[in-house]
């Protein structure tokens, strides 16, 4: 069977559609791994632009993102932005580590590419850890929580709402503040909005204290799709990593298995770093 | 993307296709992984020490998406080796994205006209 192959490949004309060789110059394989990513890519794009469509329509009520994801372990006090730069860290790193295995299979380094692998397998396990403390502290939300009308608006209390004094503006304890995000100092009407208003705790599916129940109705379907995307990374490279210590690939003669669960790792990357940017950056 | 027309090394895949496939090692490869990496770390840090600056929010925006678009093209071009594959094969993948960006007009179009409707008698 081999013999066959060579034969068709020293026939193959000099036309790369002419038959008998991959007009790409790569394996099965890969292709249908890069066109795989390629949906997958169109799925992410959908969703990121439906979060953005509403979030355009909703943009005056939108919470702030600097004002719901403020922790930092071991850090008490407001700290945006800190902790999810860590998490793109870790998963760049990751990223790093599964190229490093992939370079270390053109070399067919068996000893290397188990220790690179392990250490992406390492890292994808940070990065859930990160996000799954992330989502607790979301879903658990401030001591205070906030207030919910019978309409369904949110009134948030001052202290929760960091963005506010990194802006200038420094509202009374006794405030409220608006979905629109303006400070209500009027006391008439902040007992009229206590008098009718529910408290709520935290985020789920339906109430948001931060805000409007959309963005915790994203936040959780897109960073959970994209989190079970880093598992199933981890579920798969975790069997590459056995087949690698049991000798599968050196036997084989190629470490093209590799590379297939490299890209998807890569694009697991690519797409937190759009995560990032849509939702905790802008 | 060098177009080779005669390889000569490479690996047969080994399952039922058997497929001959060109393979091209570059020991240069990991200065590149590298360098790769510090140019995402470098952008990662440098857009959250921007978030904190009183640049206007538009301005902002501006810089992140952008900064984000770069990162891709890293990611793609380098962990993901698209930079060298043939050009027909990035072509293949990044093509049917035009209708992303058409996609992305569309509906943020119909997001601000909603937005306009929904405030207009407030």
């Amino acid at each position: 069977m081999a013999a066959e192959a060579t034969l068709a490949h020293e026939n193959s004309s000099s036309n790369p559609w002419g038959g008998g060789k991959s007009p790409y110059g790569i394996s099965w394989g890969k292709i249908m791994m890069w066109f795989f990513l390629v949906s997958d890519a169109f799925t992410f794009s959908s969703l990121i632009i439906a979060y953005g469509s509403y979030r355009h329509r909703l943009t005056q009520i939108w919470p702030t993102a600097n004002d719901v994801f403020t922790h930092f372990p071991f850090v008490h006090g407001h700290v945006p932005l800190a902790y999810v730069g860590l998490m793109t860290f870790i998963l760049i790193m990751s990223s790093v580590t599964m190229v490093l295995a992939v370079d270390a299979g053109h070399r067919r380094d068996n000893k290397s590419v188990a220790v690179w692998m392990g250490l992406t397998i390492i890292g994808g396990f940070m990065f859930l850890g990160s996000q799954a403390w992330e989502w607790y502290n979301f879903i658990s939300g401030t001591p205070d929580g906030a207030l919910k009308m019978p309409t369904g608006e949110i009134y948030r209390f001052p202290e929760n709402a960091p963005s506010l004094h990194a802006s200038g503006v420094h509202a009374p304890d006794w405030s409220l503040i608006a979905p629109n995000h303006k400070v209500i100092e009027d006391r008439a009407e902040i007992a009229r909005i206590k008098a009718v208003a529910q408290p709520i705790h935290g985020a789920n599916l339906t109430d948001n204290e931060y805000g409007h129940p959309l963005f915790a109705d994203f936040f959780f379907f897109i960073t959970g799709f994209h989190g079970f995307h880093v598992f199933s990374g981890v579920v798969i490279n975790i069997i590459i990593f056995f087949n690698v210590l049991s000798g599968v690939y050196s036997r084989r003669g190629h470490y093209e298995q590799i590379e297939k669960t490299g890209l998807y790792w890569h694009f697991v990357d690519l797409v937190w770093v759009f995560v990032f940017t849509f939702f905790y950056l802008v | 993307m060098a177009d080779q027309q005669h390889e000569t090394h490479g690996y047969y895949t080994g399952d039922m296709h058997n497929q001959f496939v060109p393979e091209h090692y570059d020991p240069k490869n990991r200065g590149v992984i590298w360098r790769t990496f510090w140019i995402l770390l470098i952008i990662t840090i440098g857009e959250v020490a921007i978030a904190f600056t009183s640049l206007s929010k538009e301005l902002l925006e501006f810089i992140f998406i952008t900064l984000t678009i770069v990162k891709a093209y890293f990611i793609v071009a380098f962990f993901m080796h698209l930079k060298h594959e043939k050009i027909s094969l990035a072509y293949s993948i990044l093509l049917p994205f035009v209708l992303i960006i058409y996609l992305i007009a569309m509906c943020l179009t119909e997001a601000n006209y909603l937005n306009l409707w929904d405030n207009m008698f407030k």
